[in-house]
């Protein structure tokens, strides 16, 4: 019996990996176990077909469906020579240069075989953390140095912290999968690489602040993910992970997910909290923080997929281990994404501080059109674009924010040498107009005259007075704004006027 | 009190209740203020008004608008003053040139999609955007006016009384979200996104389509002229405030009526009116027209017979007429034959001196009031047990209370300013337990709901409660300490209704009710920990209705459910001075303050003030003056706004009686049925030209102060007096403070009342007196009034009123938001957009017995009369059960009801006729033809 791994992930399903699955299982016979697997990360090789062998796997990619019989003439079941062979998985260039914790099953295992889950150490750090009192779980994230992977960097010991001393019965875990920044999908892979890790995530969070019920707010566009994330559920519950008395503890823990109707906005966690009430996804004015007063206005951990997805393995290493890797106040490893114009795009997970340098040119191999790099967007898009002469700088969220840039969620969007700067400074603006929630006045009339500003810096109207004014309704934006969305979206346009002024006066 | 336009302050944010004291540093100043207080709203009370546009004190902050930013040493960025709590040693500057700078640069984005018509908006010179472009120093807008704007959005005129000018908005949201926080009934919201964003009635309905109640919250709370009254923009903005109290129901709103010279701009509700704390409804808010109607008569008139034309005549001989017909009656029939009836419409001090006029002119004690047709039963049941005849609460107790209990009542559409604050406990997390045949809205409604509804077959109000108090007490939830200390007659009471018969199980046949639900809602009233009754007519408007309102006393007494706030037993009163008629003694049995005619201690204290004798024995009740009538021995009465021939039972009965007398006069605002009979007719005051004090269902004496001359020329207390003085007896008060003056001097719980401090301290809740110089909120603090709290065994004896073969269906009635009682006020207001005509209510399956559909005119009749209105087949009703509301007098709704009444008070039995419905052999077109008739001849007043 020889197993093949055909992922599933949406990524790799939508260059054909479903076909290449079926393919490979008609040509297979009763010798073949086919698993779908979520993604290993590199997604320009996808689909991606590895063959067990051994205790290896023979990466095949990437592989089309009219080629699955030669690779069968290839003997690729024994992993055989064949055009598409790139050897071991393991080995490959991509794989060895990273550190994976938090997607260390991602791409390996079943994502709903609870065997898979066990056997790859799952609910060791459930375990610890069933063994502590909650002061002492909330004590090993504060000690980890764990942040929060949405974009903001909180430090999600203090988090916990106030929610585990906020007043009263009931409290709520929520995890937010509400994953809409240009060029990122790790919340996406790991939903559907890896489930029950997240679910394992939210268990040591409700452990530690004490709640008893938990929801995933997931984006509507990742059907995939919700399918994945539902059936992990189910399972979670028939195998006594959810629900009652959880690995036969004292922790209780429900869980459900709520589907958003595809509002950026909806991220934004306050905005999430109203829609997981049920009503317009609307930003909330802060204080209180979500924290003291979230969902229904009961203390709530708000936490991104990543953050979650972090913790187990924080329980099971310990605190002193993650805080081991990283650079500056950034500790652990972030999932970085690569994307746009690049020649290999995919998640590539390493400790914080690795640079953009390195990511872009020695992993992503420059862009995919050929041309020479002129600016990356990172941190979604509302991150500031950085040029080429900044790619030095290191990976870590002090780092990035002493030069201007943001981190963000680790999206990073690669634009070639004929990008027109000024169109994009108003694309920022529109994407705002598009999206804004409509609550405070700067995002929601700025975000409009924005683009209109920039409209007529373009057409050469007054272009002074229009810049003045553009660089006026910035700092409205930046000052005035009620969210990240209006107060952010001035990054990418003042860094565009920055760096590319040249791209404004045509 | 007239003034100037009262401007109200506005801190911006709601007050705190929080208790510790915070001191922080505002622009140098030091600042205490309570914790949990807002940046702003310090800064106010500083002095320091920070600009701003979506925040107002009314409603919590949201921060939308971006205006109130402010710099705070320690703290990053420019937070908003409206969202950011104070904390102790905080230091804010309110003003920088970075703050100067963003706020003029949110103003610009503002103005930039605005329209410029500033000088002929309808908000010019009462408009928070134009004011605000004015204090941050916008000169110039950049962006021009030619970008994407929503200038050309569409008015909506939908609604009678005001406009919705979307093009104007500036989408704050205050509007919804007072529809939402402050009025509950979440018909408004924000649709779209973004630029996009705006508010909708409902999904893209018009305001009158929507589910707007016209409360006219969202209108008040505007801050531009986006949501203006329709008056203000005729007329134009305000010069004058005259603060003053609605004339509607027992809610009792403060209101600030708006005026230029004389002429009513708007009635806009106070923010320290103390039973609606700045809101209103439909009708306080915008229904006032009537008071300037047409139809109103303003001369006085005579006629020898009811078949002769109405005869124009001055006071002076209308008076002389009056006079002399009563005192020829009284010299050929006696002294009893003649009698008055106060109206609860009218002033206590228009009030007093009718019963005054009765018991000092008249030498006799027939004086009853048409509260005897609505809450006498509240008056006996209350007294007999706790000792006073009123209700136990302020209405804001209720912000206290953990479980409410709805009895008999219908708050959204009769008590709408109560319901509101009600609703918004119950969205706080209170517990609600409704028990009524039909499925009131409060029942399922936005955000509120029912934990428990117990919808019983009418006339069994008093089996439920029983069967209640056998729950509390056969299950062990009497709070005993409560019991042993404050009550008496509790082992009695607790054996009777502890007994088989009264289980929930027994009761539940007759009752028609779930008895597990019942047992539920019991326990869930008993273990409170704050537990209030709030209740209406369809408690006391039954043959039981006095045995109900002590068995809810009872049950309050066993679970300790009195004394503090959050609890009690509170009549929610029909109209806006019940409580104040009943308490200035217009009671045949009682003198103000409800002490009886036969003590002579208390006759000693009027007959010194008055120096007449007081007679010792009780007169007579309406019903006992009106079958006098037709039995020859009662030939004269005076009525005072009230409209007897609509509003009371069996309206053939009324009119023969009323036919039969020799002199029926009436004073009112208009012709009415009643008057149809009457020999004189004196016109009367409306609210806005009255002087004087209503008192609402929470004992709160309320100032009514004119707004304009009286249109007939004289204060109605000055008539009474004309006519005493006629009849030979020397009455005469130069102002309404003066008639207060001997209220208090009389009335021990009224003693420290006066106008001047009422004007002072805004209200007072009775009884105020040297023990509560600012009078009480919350009554039985640590006694009752009558000492120890009476338990009274309350058997339940079910009405003669029975349904049978031939009327096989019960007829209950009840009131809409939009309309009033007889409706001769409302009917002559826009207000019929919404109500045109009273319906019938009918369950599914009996509609369908009868091959009725909505719509359809049916023929409603009882054993004693039959009237034609239209049906509404409606799943809110019980099977068997049928409704409709006597607001239209071409309905005639008492045409059908019958002699019955409470056995203690004759409160007549309204809640209960067995009736049948048939479809109307009549064609659709000539039953209309009909209908239209009657309306347009048959005028109506303010009474009942």
């Amino acid at each position: 019996m020889t197993t093949v791994y055909v992922p599933m992930d949406a990524a790799a399903k939508s260059v054909g990996a479903d076909q290449v699955a079926d393919a490979i299982s008609a040509g297979g016979g009763s010798e073949l176990r086919i698993v779908r697997n979520g993604s290993r990360g590199m997604l320009w090789l996808e689909p991606l077909v590895e063959v067990e062998s051994g205790d290896r796997r023979i990466a095949y990619g990437p592989v089309r469906a009219d080629e699955v019989p030669s690779l069968f003439e290839a003997g690729f079941l024994a992993g055989g020579e064949h055009p598409r062979r790139l050897g071991p998985t393991e080995e490959l260039p991509w794989m060895r240069a990273q550190q994976r914790l938090l997607f260390s099953r991602v791409g390996v295992i079943d994502p709903l075989s609870p065997d898979d889950h066990l056997a790859h150490h799952g609910f060791a750090g459930l375990r610890r953390a069933l063994e502590m009192t909650p002061d002492q779980v909330v004590e090993v994230i504060k000690e980890s140095g764990l942040r929060g992977r949405g974009g903001a960097g909180f430090p999600a010991g203090i988090k916990w912290k106030t929610v585990l001393d906020a007043p009263g019965q009931t409290k709520f875990v929520c995890c937010n999968a509400d994953e809409g920044d240009s060029g990122t999908f790790a919340d996406r892979m790991m939903m559907e690489g890896d489930p029950f890790t997240l679910i394992e995530g939210m268990l040591i969070a409700a452990r530690a602040v004490g709640a008893a019920e938990g929801l995933i707010y997931i984006r509507s566009e990742y059907p995939d993910a919700v399918r994945v994330m539902s059936q992990a559920i189910d399972i979670g519950y028939a195998h006594g992970w959810l629900g009652h008395s959880v690995l036969g503890s004292d922790l209780s823990f429900d869980l459900t997910i709520r589907v958003g109707a595809g509002a950026y906005i909806c991220g934004e966690e306050t905005s999430m909290l109203e829609s997981l009430e049920g009503k317009r996804g609307m930003v909330r004015a802060k204080p209180p923080l979500p924290a003291i007063a979230g969902l229904f206005g009961l203390p709530t951990v708000v936490n991104n997929v990543l953050t979650l997805a972090s913790v187990p393995a924080i329980l099971a290493d310990g605190a002193e281990a993650y805080n081991a890797l990283g650079s500056g106040r950034s500790r652990g490893t972030q999932v970085f994404q690569l994307a746009g114009n690049i020649a290999r795009g995919g998640a590539f997970e390493a400790p914080f501080g690795i640079t953009l340098a390195e990511l872009i040119n020695d992993l992503g191999g420059g862009t995919r059109s050929g041309r020479p790099v002129r600016a990356v967007q990172v941190g979604g898009p509302l991150g500031a674009y950085v040029p080429p002469d900044q790619f030095d700088v290191a990976m870590d969220y002090e780092a990035m924010a002493a030069r201007g840039f943001m981190l963000g969620h680790g999206g990073i969007v690669v634009f070639d040498d004929t990008v027109d700067m000024a169109r994009q400074a108003r694309f920022s603006m529109e994407f705002c107009a598009e999206e804004s929630c409509g609550k405070c006045t700067p995002c929601r009339i700025g975000s409009i005259r924005g683009v209109e500003v920039i409209d007529r810096i373009i057409a050469g109207e007054d272009r002074e007075g229009n810049l003045a004014l553009l660089g006026d309704l910035c700092e409205v934006m930046v000052d005035g704004s009620l969210c990240a969305m209006g107060g952010l979206t001035p990054n990418p346009v003042k860094s565009a006027l920055q760096y590319w002024p040249e791209d404004f006066n045509r | 009190m007239i003034v100037t336009l009262l401007v109200e302050r506005d801190y911006g944010t709601p007050a705190s209740t929080g208790t510790g004291l915070v001191t922080l540093e505002i622009d140098g100043a030091t600042v205490i203020v309570p914790e949990g207080t807002s940046v702003m709203r310090a800064a106010a009370t500083a002095g320091r008004d920070v600009p701003k546009l979506c925040a107002t004190d009314t409603l919590s902050a949201f921060g939308s608008c971006r205006l109130c930013l402010v710099e705070i040493e320690g703290m990053k960025g420019t937070p908003a003053s409206c969202t950011t709590p104070v904390a102790q040693g905080m230091r804010v500057t309110t003003e920088t040139t970075r703050l100067q700078r963003l706020r003029k640069g949110v103003m610009e984005l503002y103005i930039s999609d605005h329209p410029l018509d500033c000088l002929t908006c309808p908000a010019n010179g009462d408009c928070e955007l134009q004011d605000m472009a004015g204090v941050v120093g916008l000169r110039d807008v950049r962006y021009g006016y030619a970008g994407e704007n929503h200038l050309d959005a569409p008015t909506d005129h939908s609604n009678p009384y005001f406009d919705f000018e979307a093009s104007k908005c500036i989408v704050c949201s205050r509007c919804v979200r007072a529809c939402e926080d402050i009025q509950g009934t979440f018909a408004l919201t924000i649709a779209g996104r973004g630029f996009a964003s705006k508010v909708s009635p409902g999904v893209d309905q018009l305001f009158f389509d929507s589910e707007c109640v016209s409360c006219g919250a969202c209108v008040q709370v505007c801050p531009t002229a986006t949501l203006s009254e329709k008056s203000v923009i005729e007329l134009g903005i305000p010069t004058r405030t005259v603060l003053t109290t609605c004339a509607y129901c027992g809610v009792g709103c403060s209101f600030k009526a708006e005026l230029r010279g004389d002429q009513v701009v708007r009635m806009v509700p106070y923010k320290d009116g103390g039973a609606n704390e700045g809101h209103s409804c439909v009708k306080g808010r915008f229904a006032w027209g009537y008071a300037t109607h047409r139809d109103r008569v303003t001369k006085p008139m005579v006629r020898e017979k009811i078949t002769d034309p109405w005869r124009e005549v001055s006071w002076e001989e209308a008076i002389a007429y009056t006079a002399a017909g009563f005192r020829r009656i009284q010299a050929e029939h006696g002294p009893e034959a003649i009698g008055g009836i106060t109206s609860s419409r009218c002033t206590n001090e228009e009030v007093f001196v009718l019963q005054k006029m009765v018991r000092a002119a008249f030498h006799n004690n027939n004086v009853d009031t048409c509260a005897r047709v609505c809450h006498s039963p509240t008056g006996y049941g209350l007294k007999t047990t706790f000792g006073t005849s009123a209700g136990t609460q302020d209405f804001k107790s209720v912000e206290k209370a953990d479980v409410i209990v709805v009895i008999g009542a219908n708050p959204t559409e009769a008590h709408p300013v109560f319901a509101s604050r009600m609703k918004r406990r119950l969205r706080e997390g209170a517990r609600l337990i409704v028990i009524d045949p039909r499925r009131i809205d409060l029942v399922k409604s936005p955000h509120v709901g029912a934990a428990h509804h117990i919808p019983l077959q009418p006339g069994t109000n008093v089996a439920v409660i029983n069967a209640m108090g056998n729950v509390v007490v056969t299950e062990g939830l009497v709070d005993r300490a409560f019991v042993d200390e404050r009550c008496e007659g509790f082992e009695e009471w607790a054996e009777f209704v502890s007994r088989p018969e009264n289980s929930p199980e027994a009761v539940a046949v007759d009752a028609h009710i779930d008895p597990e639900e019942l047992r539920a809602a019991a326990r869930l009233y008993a273990k409170g920990p704050n537990s209030a009754i709030y209740y209406g007519l369809g408690v006391t408007e039954h043959s039981q209705g006095s045995t109900m309102v002590m068995g809810m006393a009872n049950l309050a007494m066993a679970t300790g459910n009195l004394g503090r706030d959050g609890v009690g037993v509170n009549p929610l009163r029909g109209q806006n001075n019940v409580q104040g008629s009943c308490d200035m003694g217009s009671f045949p049995h009682e003198l103000s303050g409800y002490r009886h005619v036969s003590d002579p201690a208390v006759r000693k204290i009027f007959e010194d003030k008055w120096g007449v004798t007081v007679q010792p024995e009780p007169g007579l009740r309406i019903p006992n003056m009106l079958s006098a009538a037709v039995d020859g021995t009662f030939r004269g009465i005076f009525i005072q706004g009230e409209d007897l021939a609509q509003s009371d039972p069996n309206t053939h009965h009324v009119t023969e009686a009323l036919s039969m007398m020799d002199l029926v006069v009436v004073q009112d605002l208009f012709m009415n049925e009643t008057a149809k009979y009457a020999h004189v007719f004196l016109p009367g005051t409306s609210f806005l030209e009255k002087d004087g004090t209503f008192i609402n269902a929470e004992r709160r004496i309320n100032r009514v102060r004119p707004v304009m001359a009286p249109a007939c020329g004289k204060d109605e207390w000055e008539v009474a007096c004309e006519i005493a003085r006629a009849m030979g007896y020397e009455m005469s008060y130069a102002r309404a403070s003066d008639i207060m003056e001997e209220i208090a001097a009389v009335t021990p719980t009224f003693s420290g009342v006066s106008f001047a401090k009422l004007d002072h301290l805004g209200s007072l809740q009775w009884p105020c007196n040297v023990n509560a110089p600012e009078g009480t909120p919350i009554m039985h603090v640590d006694t009752f009034v009558r000492g120890k709290g009476r338990f009274v065994p309350t058997t339940f004896v079910p009405t003669d009123e029975r349904a049978n073969r031939r009327y096989p269906l019960i007829l209950t009635t009840g009131r809409i938001l939009t309309q009033y009682n007889v409706g001769s006020q409302t009917r002559r207001t826009d207000n019929v957009a919404w109500h045109p005509e009273d319906v019938l209510d009918i369950h599914p399956a009996d509609a369908e017995l009868r091959g009725i559909s909505t719509g359809d005119w049916v023929v409603l009749e009882s054993r004693v009369g039959a009237t034609t209105l239209r049906a509404e087949v409606s799943e809110r009703m019980p099977v068997g059960v049928v409704y409709t509301t006597f607001h239209h007098p071409g309905t005639g709704a008492n045409v059908v009801t019958t002699e019955f009444s409470d056995w203690a008070t004759n409160c007549p039995e309204y809640k209960v006729t067995a009736v049948q419905v048939s479809p109307s052999p009549m064609s659709r077109v000539s039953a209309e033809a009909l209908t239209g008739a009657e309306l347009t001849t048959a005028g109506a007043t303010p009474a009942s």
